[in-house]
């Protein structure tokens, strides 16, 4: 009775996960600028760390009830059928994300603190620090509404908000960049293409409120499981536009092309928002309407193609790339693939545990790849030599960190070879357990994985000797210097976690499985697959093996050739230019459209519409109307009129005045001729 | 007495009527007045011819006492408007009515 | 013809000859004493009619105080001659004209409508037109009508004083 109590007043403090960050940046607008970087920093830092307290608060409740509670936060719209109120539901599944998203957020919060005073002194304009706390704040405030939603309505609220933040985080130097601009249009490339993902989750929320009558989860799943043969399709068809939602969101084919622009944002931004979170709420979607996917057995294989599809795909291209930021962004695409092709094959555990691990060591790698650019930029300014053209991202001209930057090189490996999928960091279990299911369930997508696995492993080997190992290729490199703790500990305590976090799920234990059942139903329970290990962990060590041979025995020199080109030829031309997909997409869709929004613009809007419509037509008629109504009619008839009134007037006044004799008697006579008529008419008449 | 009302009536018309000629044709002020007088004299007459015919002789005297106070206004408008010639005299010099015409049109 | 009629017929010659004289006569003060003489010509013609006291009143008033002040007033003024003037040219025969058709209408009344129109004259008692009769009904009926009559005559006093009063005098 105690402890029911006692979790009610824990479930009934869930709607302040997403009320803390809120308030964290109305305070940060209204006193952000006046009380200075600490401030805002530390409020920021304190609001998403006050919904990490509410979060471990819900897994407290959730451990004594693990049904979880739904818990009204304001209605909002009742029309008809249509009952979307805004309600939190806290179950396992929408916990594990509380928990994941709050935790990873507060720790890059704090290094963000850090990182962003020294990145608006190297951009020249310290006062967009209170900015930036405002938006990261807003984009956790509106995560939690995602993860926390009760129905698909306000989780596409929630969906929006973060598109809206990515977009806004991404440009945040939106007037640097290449030509000016580039920052910007980064931004807009990320809206858009979320934008077309936003169409199919619509379009899915009015196919299933068209079936089930109701966008709540709840409803909507017992639908979909008691839907007869004839609803197949109508089902098919929302699993398939949900799909399109997450590719959108989460950069999976076609729509991933967004995300390797995004890097055009601060390393904060790429940590929390393009590896561990947003990108992480399509995965989520998808494993919520497990059920509706379920139902639907041809989507759901396409889900699964589509995963490991763009995992091998994504992979390819990391590997010929030479900006920091941009391998890791492949990689994290590819990852995801990874994930949704768990969810695909109804392996929604396995998918979960490779999101978590995934959030720790991208985070920490996205990190320390910020702390590698900063430690490079404090080398390009120390020394008096050319700045232009310098890009401090480039892998090529960096070499020999390992000496001078010990800290970010530690945790740097530790990312580098949990994601890499070496026992016994997290990302071997879960990544591992991935492809166990794959092979047992979908052979194919096992083999997608397992090459897209050992390609893994060989662009972060590349990556590491190529940056930490050798002698330094610029006087930039050669200078650069550690940073101070408040970026480094974050970074130390996200090794830890990538480090453990194979704890989650261990075989054997399976603690997530158990977990996750609650929410998600059976979940079968796969053994430990020595073989799978076996392997992946080979094949890893195999691709390291690699990287070493090329990169690592006998370093890149300075100016000299990527290795792999000489060995691939073309084809190294082709990963290194994203195989020309963004290329292909200007052809394909955004020339005809631009042409298209051209024409519609200049031919129709502005020749057709404004010259001739416009000036010619309306304003020409209209101004003939007015010359033929001024001239013709104002002044010819009405002044006519008017004035010939006037002039009758004036002529009959003149006559009438000759009656004005001023001689009394004509008035007498006048009189008496009045009054003989008058006698005439009374006696005659 | 019996004298018929017709012609009693018929002088008085034609009292009457010179005096609207006198006031129409003569230039002179004071005889234009006096014509107006003449006129009112005129009006008198029918007014006592009257009285004579109604029989309750209460009521048949009402005209006597018409005349009566017709007098007596007349006499006042006679003062007055003698009064107001002789100021007119004053500006003018002169009293023919058809030099007043300051009012024309 | 009785004798009231015969009278009557002399007296009413003798009123429109006066009155016509009045009318047509060059020098003003002549015009004054011919309507003095109609008016008692007239006043005669009420002593016909058994209207004795208005007949007195009408000398006393009419012709004796009104064609007084009228003699007064010409004598005053220097009454002229006056030229025909070209001015209104049209004001004579017009007049002419439409008094000879007003005559002519009433001529056209009094002998062809005159059934419809005329009641005719009753007998009436001895006092009839006596100051004590006319005293009864004017103090009795018409008190009101009397009490203002005397304030006009007020007003008509200070009217006229006012009216010839001298502008210097108001300066002053």
């Amino acid at each position: 009775m105690f402890l029911e109590a006692q979790t009610n007043v824990l479930f009934q403090l869930a709607p302040w996960i997403i009320a803390f960050p809120l308030i964290g940046m109305i305070i940060n607008i209204v006193f952000g600028q006046r009380l200075g970087e600490r401030f805002v920093g530390a409020v920021a830092s304190s609001a998403v760390g006050l919904a990490f307290v509410v979060a471990i608060l819900q897994f407290v409740a959730l451990q004594a009830d693990s049904h979880g509670a739904h818990i009204p936060v304001a209605e909002w719209i009742a029309i008809g059928k249509l009952d979307a109120s805004w309600t939190v539901r806290i179950d396992t599944l929408s916990a594990t994300m509380m928990l994941m998203v709050t935790g990873v957020s507060t720790l890059i919060h704090i290094y963000a603190i850090g990182y962003m005073h020294e990145d608006v002194r190297l951009q020249g304009d310290p006062g967009r620090f209170t900015r930036f706390f405002v938006f990261f704040n807003l984009f956790v405030a509106a995560m939690m509404i995602l993860v926390s939603a009760d129905n698909y309505l306000m989780m596409f609220v929630g969906w929006e908000g973060v598109g809206l933040c990515s977009y806004l985080l991404i440009g945040f130097w939106y007037d640097r960049g290449e030509g000016g601009i580039a920052n910007a249009v980064a931004g807009k490339k990320a809206f858009i293409a979320n934008r077309v993902g936003d169409f199919g989750f619509l379009v899915a929320m009015f196919l299933m409120f068209t079936g089930a009558g109701s966008l709540q989860f709840d409803q909507a799943f017992t639908w979909a499981a008691g839907a007869g043969p004839e609803q197949a399709g109508l089902i098919t068809a929302i699993a398939l536009f949900l799909l399109l939602g997450a590719t959108g969101k989460s950069a999976q084919i076609p729509l991933y092309v967004w995300l390797p622009d995004a890097m055009a944002g601060p390393t904060p931004v790429s940590a929390l928002i393009h590896a561990a979170t947003m990108v992480t709420a399509g995965i989520y979607m998808i494993a919520r309407s497990a059920v509706l996917f379920g139902a639907a057995a041809g989507a759901s294989q396409l889900v699964a193609l589509i995963g490991a599809a763009t995992a091998l795909f994504a992979a390819t291209i990391a590997v010929g790339q030479f900006d920091i930021k941009k391998v890791l962004a492949y990689s994290t695409i590819s990852q995801l693939g990874f994930m949704l092709a768990a969810v695909g094959i109804s392996a929604q555990v396995a998918g979960m545990f490779h999101l978590v691990t995934h959030a720790f060591f991208k985070a920490l790698l996205f990190l320390s790849a910020g702390s590698v650019i900063l430690g490079v930029e404090h080398g390009l300014h120390h020394q008096d030599g050319d700045h232009a053209g310098f890009n401090p991202n480039d892998m090529r001209e960096m070499g020999g960190l390992r000496k001078r930057m010990k800290v970010t090189f530690a945790v740097y490996l530790t990312g580098a070879l949990a994601l890499a999928g070496i026992p016994p960091l997290a990302g071997f279990f879960s990544k591992d357990e991935i492809l166990a299911e794959a092979s047992h369930l979908f052979p194919l997508v096992y083999i997608l994985l397992t090459l897209a696995a050992f390609l893994t492993a060989f662009y972060m080997g590349r990556q590491i000797f190529m940056v930490f190992f050798g002698k330094p290729r610029s006087s930039a490199a050669e200078h650069a210097h550690e940073n101070p703790p408040l970026i480094t500990m974050p970074l130390i305590g996200l090794a830890i976690l990538a480090a453990i976090g194979g704890g989650l799920n261990l075989p054997g234990l399976h603690s997530l499985a158990g977990w996750l059942e609650h929410t998600l139903g059976h979940t079968h329970i796969l053994e430990f697959n020595f073989q799978v290990a076996g392997i992946s962990t080979a094949l890893a060590l195999l691709a390291i093996g690699l990287a070493w041979l090329l990169y690592g025995r006998k370093p890149m020199e300075k100016g000299a050739e990527d290795p792999l080109k000489r060995i691939l030829g073309p084809v190294f031309s082709g990963i290194a230019n994203k195989w020309w997909i963004d290329e292909l997409y200007g052809v394909l869709f955004i020339r005809p459209y631009t042409a298209l929004s051209t024409w519609l613009a200049e031919v129709v809007d502005w020749k057709f519409w404004h010259d001739w419509v416009h000036d010619s037509v309306i304003a020409k008629g209209f101004r003939g109307l007015t010359a033929w109504l001024s001239m013709d009619v104002d002044l010819k008839v009405i002044d006519a009129i008017a004035d010939g009134i006037a002039r009758l007037t004036g002529a009959l006044s003149e006559r009438m005045s000759a009656l004005q004799t001023g001689y009394v008697r004509s008035y007498a006579l006048s009189m008496f001729v009045g009054m003989v008529l008058l006698l005439s008419y009374i006696l005659f008449v | 007495m019996n004298i018929p009302m017709e012609a009693v009536l018929a002088l008085s018309g034609v009292l009457f009527v010179l005096g609207v000629l006198g006031v129409l044709i003569r230039r002179n002020a004071i005889v234009v007045f006096m014509s107006i007088e003449l006129m009112l004299n005129a009006a008198n007459l029918v007014f006592i011819s009257f009285a004579r015919t109604i029989t309750p002789a209460e009521i048949g005297l009402s005209g006597q006492v018409m005349v009566f106070f017709i007098i007596a206004v007349a006499a006042a408008e006679v003062a007055v408007g003698l009064a107001l010639i002789v100021t007119i005299f004053k500006a003018k010099k002169s009293i023919d009515v058809d030099q007043i015409h300051s009012l024309h049109g | 013809m009785n004798v009231d009629m015969f009278l009557f017929l002399t007296l009413a010659i003798v009123a429109v000859i006066s009155a016509v004289s009045m009318i047509v006569s060059r020098n003003a003060i002549y015009s004054a004493l011919f309507l003095v003489l109609n008016f008692i010509t007239v006043a005669a013609i009420y002593l016909l009619l058994n209207a004795a006291f208005i007949a007195m009143v009408q000398i006393t008033v009419y012709a004796g105080a009104i064609m007084v002040l009228f003699l007064f007033v010409i004598m005053l003024l220097g009454a002229e001659h006056v030229e025909d003037d070209p001015r209104l040219p049209w004001q004579k025969p017009v007049s002419l004209i439409l008094g000879a058709i007003v005559l002519a209408e009433m001529a056209y009344i009094l002998f062809f409508r005159a059934g419809q129109l005329l009641p005719v004259m009753q007998d009436v008692e001895a006092g009839f037109g006596s100051p004590r009769s006319i005293g009864l009904v004017l103090f009795d009926s018409y008190t009101l009508p009397f009490e203002i009559t005397s304030i006009l005559l007020l007003a008509a006093m200070v009217g006229s004083i006012l009216l010839v009063r001298d502008d210097r005098k108001e300066e002053k």
